[in-house]
């Protein structure tokens, strides 16, 4: 099966001097507009960024490991928590997910390139200089404490915090600033996921085909869409009060505190979905590989994530039970919110339909993902809990929040990361990460995860609040901060034996092929990695298994639709 | 393999819709989602200024009605351009296309006038009170966004005085370039009624 394959390119070509070569090769890389090297930049980017937050996280766990400790003080810490939160949502997850959706998006719907590839790569450097500037604030922005304060805010950014009198110097304009032009690039790049769905499908790739994980990208942007521009509104608005005197949400001269609120969430839970929705979109594709099934319950599948990107535009309120929006307004964003997990559950049903009665195989990747829908029940779960408004009043801020939504974003889009890193990976490169190095960086993170977020559900229900420094001893909070910190340094073993596994296998890692997985959807038809154009002939497909259909011609699917 | 070659019948060959016209309507989906945010808001404050100048003492309809024609009548103009175009007349097209920008750079300097008028005489400013902080926030980026059209239809102007539009090429480009133009006009029917007829109510009555 050697399919629309282009020259395999492993080999470094020869150049004039070590040098020169390297620069050459930086340029490349620095001008391209190819989507798929765009989107290695983005997911390595992402990572050293997911490594940057990581750290972060890491010295608060350290900070609370022990009760009065005093590793950091309570200005670093505000700064730690607030970079932390921002860093993960905007600098690692959109750029990672939107990353895998612009390498695998023309390749599955069988393009040559994204829409718009030179708006793609306009969408990458702005996010990247986005980031870079959200990170001279440690060294450029002016704060309560003088030069090189970080933001201090939170990733929520709360009015009136935020205001010239409680946020001196101009730290908190570097986060509006960052995030902002970092916006500007998701924005670009959810243009152009809708415009090459819509306009570049191959012939035969109707809709209703597409792999599992265009219809999740598809939904992304349009929520992408809707979100990221009420986010850059509220946050023009919050620049227009703490440059030029404004009034939007500054209490004192009749602005509204709430208003930020709403605004901020209408992003906000929207947001939490663009982060989820790709990495549903990873469990759809690996888990049918892995299982030797296709996907149980299609229709139905893309039927919920339609249902989950409206359903997700009415549900923000949710973070707001404490503030009194009275009880009208609390039942509605409750029952909204009681009724995003019927789509959700939908999808955890189809995945276990998917499994059930499959060939399972337990590669890396299927361990991520299965990991995945396990750690993500559970988060559900407790989002159950917490849509009960009586509930939140009792829980809200504290950790145990903290522990909920890690395990949708960290139990849930980090597993899903890395699954498809594990599983794209030999596609990208050509060659296979190592197996065994995989599953430890499995175990080790599904572990360390487990350790570190399972008790944040006890210290909070014990009334352990987010975002304190520390802690006295003896509120019973201790042993279960202990265990938190405990899984971190477990954790990082993990991240530093996948990171070793990267290195190690692009220089003599097994050499993949096409087609390593026996896999079925279309990126798999060319070469590992693809050509610049990826298909030498644009395929056609009859089906949604493009390549089942080529690999067994006498029993193909579109018999059966 | 062979599935691969066969033309089967439920295999369609045509490219069903044109990236152009679906970047252009995501782009204005997501300048809609940024406007509402700003007019929701706007919606919110109103009648919420005890202190300083009022909407109905600083705001009057006679300059901004006149804006306000230009502005929407230049969405018929440039939709004769565009035909113009379609039928290969270039003179005309580029007649209405300065009438159009014409009209539009009316629009911008009658807001100019406008906002100097309020901060010289009214004394209404972006400090002033919640007020003078949504109306010069809503009414100023939807300028700032007529500004970006009249680049993009000065832009297609020069080039067509420099020949490098091609009616037969380029009517569907340039035809999608004026939705945006469009867009605009729509946003400031909302901004209009919101703020010199909704926001015009006495204090302490909210609409």
């Amino acid at each position: 099966m050697t399919i629309g394959s282009g020259h395999s390119s492993l080999a470094p070509l020869p150049g004039p001097s070590p040098r020169g070569r390297f620069w050459e090769s930086v340029m490349q890389w620095a001008i391209s507009v190819d989507h798929k090297k765009l989107a290695m930049m983005y997911i390595g980017a992402g990572l050293i960024f997911f490594l940057v937050g990581g750290i972060e996280a890491a010295f608060m766990r350290l900070q609370l490991a022990q009760a009065g400790n005093n590793v950091v003080d309570p200005a670093t810490f505000n700064q730690l928590f607030t970079m932390h939160g921002t860093t993960m949502v905007f600098l690692v997850g959109m750029p990672i997910l939107l990353g895998f959706g612009n390498y695998l998006i023309p390749l599955m719907v069988g393009a040559r390139d994204m829409a718009f590839p030179r708006l793609n790569a306009f969408g990458f450097w702005l996010f990247i200089f986005g980031g870079l500037l959200l990170y001279f604030s440690y060294v450029g922005a002016d704060g309560l404490y003088g030069a090189g304060t970080a933001p201090d805010v939170g990733w929520f950014a709360y009015a009136p915090l935020t205001s010239r009198t409680f946020s001196r110097g101009n730290s908190t304009d570097y986060w509006i600033l960052g995030i902002m032009v970092s916006g500007f690039g998701s924005m670009t790049t959810a243009i152009n996921f809708i415009a090459t769905i819509l306009c570049m499908r191959c012939p035969g790739m109707k809709l209703m085909r597409m792999p599992m994980i265009a219809w999740m990208m598809l939904v992304v942007a349009f929520l992408v869409l809707v979100a990221i521009p009420i986010l850059t509104a509220a946050q023009a608005m919050l620049l227009f009060d703490r440059t030029l005197g404004a009034h939007f949400f500054d209490p004192e001269t009749q602005g509204s505190a709430i208003l930020w609120q709403h605004l901020f969430w209408f992003f906000g839970h929207p947001e939490v979905y663009i982060l989820i929705l790709p990495a549903f979109g990873f469990v759809s594709e690996i888990m049918p590989t892995f299982s030797r099934k296709v996907i149980f319950g299609y229709p139905l599948m893309v039927a919920a994530t339609v249902g989950i990107g409206f359903i997700s535009l009415g549900v923000w309120a949710h973070h707001m039970f404490v503030v009194g929006l009275g009880p009208v307004l609390d039942s509605f964003f409750g029952a909204t919110t009681f009724l995003i997990s019927v789509p959700t559950g939908i999808k955890i049903f189809n995945w276990l339909g998917t499994m059930w009665g499959g060939r399972l195989q337990f590669t890396t990747p299927m361990l991520f993902v299965t990991g995945f829908v396990a750690m993500f029940v559970i988060g559900g779960l407790t989002g159950i809990m917490l849509a009960t408004v009586p509930m939140t009043w009792q829980l809200s801020d504290s950790y145990f929040v903290v522990g909920h939504f890690h395990y949708v974003l960290f139990g849930g889009t980090v597993f899903g990361i890395f699954g498809a890193l594990f599983y794209w990976f030999p596609k990208a490169t050509g060659r296979l990460l190592n197996e065994r190095l995989g599953k430890w960086t499995f175990w080790l993170l599904f572990i360390g995860f487990t350790l570190t977020f399972m008790p944040m559900h006890i210290s909070g229900a014990l009334g352990m609040p987010r975002r304190i420094y520390t802690y006295e001893v003896d509120r019973g909070w201790e042993i279960w901060n202990l265990i938190s910190s405990i899984g971190v340094p477990v954790q990082m073993a993990g991240v530093a034996i996948f990171l070793w596994n990267v290195v190690r296998s692009l220089r003599k890692g097994e050499v993949a092929g096409d087609d390593p997985w026996d896999a079925w959807t279309l990126e798999w038809s060319t070469s590992s990695p693809p050509p610049e154009w990826n298909f030498d002939r644009i395929p056609t497909c009859t089906s949604a298994r493009p390549l089942w259909d080529r690999k067994h011609p006498e029993d193909p699917d579109a018999h059966y639709e | 393999m062979t599935a691969l070659n066969a033309t089967t019948s439920n295999v369609r060959l045509t490219a069903p819709l044109s990236r152009a016209k679906v970047g252009m309507a995501c782009l204005i989906f997501m300048e809609s989602a940024f406007f509402s945010a700003f007019l929701v808001t706007y919606l919110y404050y109103i009648g919420k200024s005890p202190d300083g100048p009022q909407p109905l003492e600083c705001l009057e309809l006679n300059l901004v009605l006149i804006n306000s024609v230009c502005l929407l009548s230049s969405s018929i103009t440039v939709v004769l351009a565009v035909r113009s175009l379609a039928r290969g007349a270039m003179g005309a097209f580029r007649l209405w296309l300065a009438v159009t920008i014409l009209l539009g750079l009316e629009f911008l300097l009658g807001t100019g006038y406008e906002w100097w008028g309020l901060i010289e005489d009214k004394g209404l400013t972006i400090q002033s009170n919640a007020f003078g902080t949504n109306f010069y926030s809503l009414v100023g980026f939807h300028a700032f966004h007529v500004l970006i059209g009249l680049i993009l239809l000065i832009g297609v102007f020069i080039l067509s005085l420099f020949g490098f539009i091609n009616p037969a090429r380029d009517h569907q480009r340039v035809d999608v370039a004026t939705w945006y133009w469009h867009f605009v006009d729509v946003v400031w029917i909302l901004v209009f009624t919101l703020v010199y007829i909704v926001g015009r109510v006495p204090q302490g009555a909210p609409a």
